[in-house]
């Protein structure tokens, strides 16, 4: 499960960079999403690997330790979502914004020329 | 220490989070009534904050003073905001630009767009969360709401320069806070714990693999604070994004570099400090190349500024990377001159963002072209009246003239304003001129530093002259342009509180060294977070 997880972060965030320099804004906003998925798994990984252990005390029972899996970055990884998805929100915006003022789709605002 | 005493921790996030919301369903005609709410709320928060430096710097105050827990959960386990010294004096600083800047605001550029005033307030709420807060996750929290906030408020005004300043700026923090993320997670993998006093006594006992993943997750964070600080190879969208803004808002965009600062000086004092064991001073080197080599390019970006935007907001660069050098050559009696040159190029930036407008506006009537796309874009419904509210003051290029004069001598650290106190304040240290201690060996990276630090005033000096030059004695329109009473009195109200600093050097600079000590002492800030008494005498 390791090796699957880190692979996926791994292709997340490469293709992440890869999309966040490319000259189209849409290019841009794809590779931001898709490093911030990169992230939150990553957060979720560092409250170590799990499996069938719940995260939160069940009523009556003990506190056993071994049981049940570190909430705290599962805290971390809603939080970071929730952030995420405003910024990607707000990040559509202004590319629309520009989109409108400059009629074109590059980051710069105007096309490259190719000579 | 009485029970509201202690509540009034909470009150720098609390009272512009709820006036800023308080605001938004206000119709946009009544800016006026959201521009006295929102100057009169920070305004409060001005007053608060000074109470609270009172609080923060009274010794001896009992245990747990000082310290907020949120939900009342005891340290290592809850989030706590923690006040001292420095976030006492960084929530001044906020209060005290962001007061200058909606003054200034209410004249003219606050009909430049909608919720000028709400995202000031936001601003500032995310601000003096990030001073204030003692958790590294709750920092993310505060650190995301500010740049929310700095969005919408880099966009205030429209036209097509912002859009694309403003789209840089966003895709590079979104970037940044990715890192962020993975810097905290990081250090919360290796040492299970966020609370950043918790993480400075567990740092000395963990093993040796687990150290180096916190080291690579402080880096790693690292990062994300210098592209904030505007490091030299983080910083090329500083000088766009800050020259494309509105004059108020670059003025307050003037202390967003300064959080970088703050974080990065709290947390290699606090975490990588003496007690740290085999990580103590980790990334020094990294600070101290990365902030010379940005002075040198914020200097040679000064020299080659032709618009004066640009030019203050590569005076920003070159303030950042005095700090940043300052912090990465490790000598401790630096400290407390580096936080006098804090607040004296801070609020000399910002005075000089806000001047710059007023100068430029009578320039040349056909450079107004933000204005113009102001207009365009903004509201239809605006008189001609509205333009510009309130009395025009007379003798304008006098008063315009000496407060550019008052400018450039404390940009470029000319005696004798606080500039020149601020840089010798740190030269002094260097040298160990205070005394206190044994003169320190000058190394060579010393001299590097003492050299960038003065030839980069020489180039503020020369960049200034030429453009002081330009717009007051060869100016071909001569065309004197109309300002009014309240956009000029935060300028000099800001100038005059430089110059307030260097009359009042002896005590500004105690009150430093006070609060250098302390974050010298990261055992003594632990040991009041994490001791402290939850409320309700448990």
């Amino acid at each position: 499960m390791e090796i699957i997880l880190s692979v996926a972060i791994g292709v997340l965030t490469a293709s992440g960079v890869y999309l966040l320099l490319r000259p189209r804004t849409y290019q841009v906003i794809i590779g931001l999403s898709l490093l911030s998925y990169a992230v939150n798994l990553f957060i979720f990984g560092m409250g170590r690997l799990r499996v069938n252990a719940p995260p939160v005390l069940e009523p009556g029972g003990v506190g056993d330790l071994s049981r049940y899996t570190d909430p705290v970055p599962q805290a971390l990884v809603l939080t970071a979502i929730v952030i995420g998805f405003a910024m990607t929100a707000l990040f559509l915006v202004v590319l629309l914004a520009s989109r409108g003022f400059t009629g074109t789709d590059h980051v710069d605002g105007r096309e490259q020329r190719h000579d | 220490m009485t029970n509201w005493v202690h509540h009034l921790l909470i009150l720098p996030i609390l009272l512009p989070l709820m006036v800023g919301a308080a605001m938004i369903p206000i119709d946009e005609r009544n800016r006026m009534l959201k521009g006295v709410m929102g100057f009169v709320s920070t305004l409060a928060l001005f007053i608060l904050s000074m109470v609270l430096m009172r609080i923060a710097s009274l010794d001896g105050a009992p245990a747990g003073s000082g310290v907020y827990q949120l939900g009342n959960w005891p340290a290592p386990f809850g989030i706590v905001l923690v006040l001292d010294r420095l976030s006492a004096l960084m929530l001044c600083l906020t209060s005290g630009l962001a007061l200058a800047a909606q003054a200034y605001s209410i004249a003219r550029w606050h009909t430049a767009g909608h919720h000028f005033h709400s995202l000031v307030q936001l601003l500032i709420a995310g601000l003096n969360g990030s001073f204030l807060t003692g958790d590294l996750f709750n920092l993310f929290v505060f650190f995301e709401m500010m740049l929310a906030a700095s969005y919408g408020l880099l966009l205030h005004g429209s036209g097509p320069l912002r859009v694309k300043a403003g789209l840089h700026y966003v895709a590079i923090n979104l970037a940044a806070s990715s890192l962020f993320l993975i810097g905290v997670s990081l250090i919360y993998g290796a040492t299970g714990t966020l609370n950043m006093a918790d993480l400075s006594m567990k740092l000395a006992t963990l093993s040796p693999d687990d150290r180096q993943m916190v080291e690579v997750g402080a880096g790693v964070l690292g990062v994300a604070f210098l592209v904030k600080a505007g490091m030299w190879p983080l910083s090329f969208w500083l000088p766009t994004a800050y020259s494309a803004a509105t004059p108020p808002v670059a003025a307050v965009f003037a202390i967003l570099t300064k959080v970088g600062i703050y974080v990065i000086l709290r947390l290699s004092l606090l975490v990588f400090g003496a007690s740290a064991g085999a990580s103590a001073g980790f990334g020094q080197p990294i600070l101290l190349l990365g902030g010379l080599l940005t002075i040198a390019f914020g200097a040679i970006g000064v020299l080659a500024s032709q618009a004066m935007g640009r030019l203050a907001a590569y005076s920003v660069l070159v303030s950042s990377g005095t700090l940043l050098a300052a912090i990465g050559l490790g000598h401790p009696s630096m400290i407390a001159g580096a936080l006098f040159y804090l607040v004296s190029s801070t609020l000399t930036i910002s005075a000089f963002f806000l001047l710059i407008e007023l100068v430029e506006r009578g320039r040349d009537a056909g450079a107004d072209v933000l204005a113009v796309t102001m207009e365009a874009y903004g509201d239809a419904d605006e008189d001609e009246e509205e333009e510009v509210v309130g009395a025009a003051i007379p003798g304008t290029m006098a008063i315009l003239g000496l407060c550019f004069c008052l400018c450039a001598l404390l940009l470029a650290g000319l005696p004798p304003l606080s500039g020149f106190v601020a840089k010798f304040a740190i030269l002094g240290g260097l040298f160990g001129l205070s005394g206190a201690e044994a003169t320190p060996a000058i190394s060579a990276a010393d001299w590097t530093y003492v050299t960038l630090l003065i030839v980069s005033g020489l180039a503020a000096m020369i960049a200034m002259n030429r453009v002081g030059i330009r717009t007051f004695w060869a100016s071909i329109e001569n065309t004197v342009p109309r300002v009014v009473v309240i956009e000029i009195t935060p300028v000099v109200v800001l100038l005059a509180t430089c110059i307030y600093l260097s009359v009042q050097a002896g005590p500004t600079m105690r009150y430093m060294q006070a609060t250098a000590d302390s974050l010298l002492n990261p055992a003594g800030y632990a040991e009041r977070v994490l001791t402290a008494p939850r409320a309700g005498g448990q």
